[in-house]
């Protein structure tokens, strides 16, 4: 039933507000205020959150956070999903802390960059040349990923990364921490990348009503190997930003990345039902999501919780759009 | 779901090479491997290592008879394995705490439909996508099982539990009466009640079900619960197996449940496929694993291995589908 009301939406005069429909601003709104409950909550709870060093501690994990969850973001508005981002995080990582160590940067670097594009790209062919369920074709990409980390790392923890290459993890440009300024080119190229191209039209375009994207003869298939492409790099590029901060990477670094990911992009508002939502909606939701993991830690909630947590934000985020917003829309008239 | 226009293709078939084409990925698998393996290890087609094959498949088989209605009507349960390891903790700790077996059974059992029935309900009548739901009952499902153990595992377990894994009834293991046994439930399930036939009908039908006021997503949440259920019932003999109850586990067993329902020629999409099937994938699955072994392959590899084998079956599904 949603399948067909994401595709109605688009043709239909609605009451607008902000040039949002009442739906989407009940998600803009919903996320807006949790934001605001977290941060009076947490300066509540602890004195120490709001201190200089606490919220320079949350942004840098929000950073790579975000490079995680917007190249997913462009995946999941394509009604597809990548299970896979963490394990390909995973992977990465180990490839370019065990090359950048070893005395070859720009080798590790681009080996890193390189297994995830690849990993992207079979899931892209997977998914738009073989018709593979995208969940199917990318939950076997991240035992792939897995499996080939451990056989590289055998075991091992690779550590003492080199300074100069820790400045996009851990460095400063004036007062502002690097992994930022990461974070907001990147996610303003992937916002002009999918509002202002033919490519950003495209991906929303297949989420929001595939079979008008494919009589209009886009080349859908193309597309969609490019949106896995892209998350699968942007995976990486994560890696890079996650290996520069933490100074260590061993296989158990994945593992613990696909639920966060998931989380941000559900949290950011991003419809999974595809062609609504947005990279700029998963900054914000990687934003709240750092706060709650930060406020967990201060609060000295246990690391066995954590999982939970991000499983209960998931479920409640998409529920809440479901069922609030859709009654939401349904009384505004948007939808029927 | 195809984004792909499909192209008929008018090719002509003989009856046999049809009859080929029909039989599931896994027979060509299990043929392929057995032939392999009886080269390369003498052992392999030893009675000891085949009884092994069979009680290493028992709880693949089991979870894999839930995960295979979940996927006929078009989801997938990504939560099976923690749940399973889940169950196993909490039997595992209520016996260790000395109640009677039968209650920590009970109470595994009703844990693993109360995460099935929390799923199918967000699937079925808030609609949410099956593994969007299913992994989030992952995350929460792994979290309890640490919470509760505090990441240890559970040991000290009770002689009899060990019965569920090394009982002999009739000179045949416990655990291959389980899967026995959890197959005529299953198979009745799904062949001869009008649960089976909602669990095929909504594959494909839902849509048109729902609006023609049947019943549909009560018998879904149904599937999803009798999934869960059928991973506590595994929980029980991997618990025993290990004689120990871990909270991690599970984790990953689910993978090699896809896996098997796939291999054994259940599809994605329509309703596709059956239960029998399903016996044979995991079999496939158990023997590949058992193969790599026996060749000395690392574990790692397995993973990777197994990671290819069951992408390299989906896509030739879904190619065959779009050639017919």
């Amino acid at each position: 039933m949603t399948v067909q009301v994401v595709g109605q939406r688009t043709g239909m005069v609605k009451p607008e507000l902000l040039g949002l429909s009442p739906d989407r601003l009940f998600v803009v709104v919903s996320r807006l205020v949790a934001l605001l409950l977290i941060v009076v909550t947490m300066s509540i709870l602890s004195p120490y959150f709001l201190t200089w060093s606490n919220l320079i501690n949350v942004v840098r994990h929000a950073a790579p956070l975000f490079l995680l969850s917007a190249g997913l973001t462009l995946v999941v508005l394509t009604a597809g999903i990548d299970l896979s981002v963490g394990a390909v995080l995973g992977l990465s990582a180990c490839l370019a802390a065990s090359l950048i160590t070893g005395g070859h940067p720009a080798l590790g670097i681009l080996a890193a960059l390189g297994a995830g594009l690849a990993c992207g790209l079979v899931n892209g062919t997977l998914v738009a040349y073989a018709s593979v369920p995208p969940f199917i074709a990318t939950y076997g990409m991240l035992w792939i990923a897995n499996g080939l980390a451990y056989i590289f790392m055998q075991g091992e923890v690779i550590y003492g990364l080199p300074s100069e290459f820790r400045v996009i993890g851990a460095g400063f440009i004036g007062p502002i921490p690097v992994p930022v300024l990461i974070m907001i080119a990147t996610l303003i190229a992937l916002h002009v990348l999918a509002h202002k191209t033919p490519i950003g039209r495209g991906i929303y375009a297949i989420g929001g009503n595939p079979v008008a994207a494919r009589l209009s003869g886009m080349p859908v298939q193309r597309r969609l190997v490019f949106v896995y492409a892209m998350s699968g790099l942007m995976a990486s590029f994560a890696a890079l930003v996650v290996i520069a901060r933490t100074n260590a990477a061993d296989v158990s670094l994945g593992e613990e990345q696909l639920l966060p990911a998931i989380a941000a992009v559900c949290l950011g508002g991003t419809s999974l039902f595809g062609g609504v939502g947005g990279v700029a909606g998963t900054a914000v939701g990687a934003i709240i999501l750092a706060l709650i993991l930060n406020g967990m830690n201060l609060l000295g909630i246990g690391t066995f919780w954590q999982s939970g947590a991000l499983g209960f934000i998931i479920l409640v985020s998409v529920f809440t759009d479901q069922i609030v917003g859709g009654r939401i829309g349904r009384m505004s008239g948007v939808t029927q | 779901m195809s984004l792909t226009g499909s192209h008929p293709q008018l090719v002509k078939r003989s009856r046999a090479l049809q009859l080929l084409a029909e039989l599931p990925g896994a027979a060509y698998l299990l043929f392929l491997m057995s032939v392999l393996l009886s080269f390369a290890t003498p052992e392999f087609f030893s009675v000891a290592n085949l009884t092994n094959v069979a009680l290493q498949v028992a709880v693949l088989a089991i979870v894999s008879f839930g995960m295979t209605l979940v996927i006929l009507t078009e989801g997938i349960d990504l939560s099976l394995g923690p749940v399973l390891g889940l169950c196993g903790v909490v039997m595992g700790l209520l016996v260790v705490a000395g109640w009677p077996l039968a209650i920590a059974v009970g109470a595994a059992l009703l844990i693993g439909a109360a995460f099935g029935t929390m799923n199918g309900i967000l699937v079925a009548y808030v609609e949410m996508p099956p593994f969007i739901v299913t992994l989030g009952a992952f995350g929460i499902a792994m979290s309890f099982a640490m919470v509760l153990t505090e990441g240890n595992s559970v040991t000290g377990l009770p002689e009899f539990v060990r019965l569920f894994n090394e009982g002999v009834f009739l000179g045949i293991p416990v655990p291959i009466w389980a899967t026995a046994v959890c197959f005529a439930v299953t198979y009745i399930l799904l062949y001869h009640t009008k649960f089976g036939r909602y669990t095929f009908a909504i594959g494909g039908n839902r849509q048109a079900l729902i609006l023609s006021g049947s019943p549909a997503r009560f018998y879904q949440v149904l599937v999803y619960a009798y999934a869960g259920a059928l991973a506590a019932v595994g929980s029980f003999i991997m618990t025993a197996r290990m004689n120990a109850a871990h909270p991690t586990i599970g984790v990953g067993l689910e993978f090699d449940a896809i896996a098997a329902v796939i291999l054994g020629g259940t599809s994605f999409e329509k309703g596709r496929g059956g239960i029998t099937g399903t016996v044979i994938g995991a079999l496939a699955v158990g023997v590949l694993r058992n193969g790599l072994n026996l060749m000395g392959v690392s574990t790692e590899w397995q993973v990777a291995v197994v990671g290819i084998v069951i992408i390299l079956a989906v896509s030739l599904d879904s190619l065959r589908g779009l050639n017919q």
